[in-house]
């Protein structure tokens, strides 16, 4: 399979993508983008994509500091 | 008896730093070291060197809540000492390897335009499929082999989850320049993963 983004609209849509995934695209060309999305497979992939690969960073991102790093700082800091 | 949350708002964790009280310094780590080294570990890539900004970090904010003019949420602050030591560092190995011949050539260029070769649909496959042990590898090198400019875009914005007025506070520039980083970010991060799973994950489905 060869797919490219030959299309003027995939290529705008590429531009606005994120903006788009962060809900900051104005209204109207929101609207203009859902459109182009509902008929070309290409650029809704596009999109799909790109909003996993920022789930999956997320995803991995630790929410607690290890505990042996933990111990080291606090006692560094002079808080145990 | 309700335990009684120690400092539960700002401003009253900085009345409690700036009267030196132990127990805001120890809220003050409670609260923030766990991103201030996830950052560092991100940006870094090294758990050694990560830990000892980390360490660093809070050292310098314990010396200098004096000088913190509450202009920025504390967290916004931590970050840029982070941030910025986290820079030095880079820009020290950066140094160490200026004439090593293994450099490629435009390596750190952000300017590059992304090439979105694969548009195989593998952001449907679940999670556990996906993240195989030598994915995440996969995805710590890519993050890895971003410019530093993109990539401490994409951990602040998109992985700590700071709006893009904090990210351009920590990082110095303007929300502007953050959103434009960070979508190429994105579009590097996606490109390579495309690769990577288009190639590793067999069965995904491919779209005309």
């Amino acid at each position: 399979m060869s797919a490219k983004h030959e299309h003027g609209r995939c290529h705008e849509l590429l531009g606005q993508l994120s903006d788009y995934i962060d809900g900051e695209l104005e209204a109207t060309l929101c609207a203009e983008l859902e459109a182009h999305l509902a008929e070309c497979p290409n650029c809704r992939v596009m999109v799909d994509t790109v909003r996993k690969t920022i789930t999956l960073y997320q995803s991995q991102a630790p929410t607690e500091l290890p505990v042996d790093v933990q111990e080291r700082l606090y006692k560094v800091l002079e808080l145990d | 008896m309700v335990a009684q949350v120690a400092f539960p708002s700002e401003a009253q964790l900085l009345e409690g730093l700036r009267a030196g009280e132990p127990a805001a310094f120890r809220r003050l780590v409670e609260l923030n070291s766990a991103n201030v080294y996830s950052v560092a570990l991100k940006l870094l890539g090294d758990e050694q060197e990560a830990e000892d900004v980390l360490q660093e970090t809070f050292l310098s904010a314990f010396q200098a809540i004096d000088r913190f003019e509450g202009r920025s949420q504390l967290s916004t602050w931590l970050y840029r000492i982070a941030y910025n030591g986290s820079l030095m560092r880079l820009r020290k190995r950066k140094q160490m390897t200026e004439f090593s011949l293994d450099q490629p050539l435009g390596a750190d260029s952000e300017d590059e335009q992304p090439v979105s070769r694969h548009l195989v649909d593998w952001s449907t496959a679940p999670d556990d499929q996906l993240l195989t042990a030598e994915a995440r590898e996969e995805m710590d090198r890519a993050i890895a082999e971003l410019p530093e400019t993109l990539r401490s875009t994409f951990v602040l914005r998109d992985i700590q989850g700071l709006s893009g007025a904090e990210t351009a506070e920590v990082l110095g520039i303007t929300v502007q320049a953050v959103k434009n980083r960070l979508h190429r970010a994105r579009l590097r991060l996606r490109d390579r993963l495309s690769d990577y799973f288009t190639e590793h994950a067999g069965g995904l489905q491919a779209t005309a």
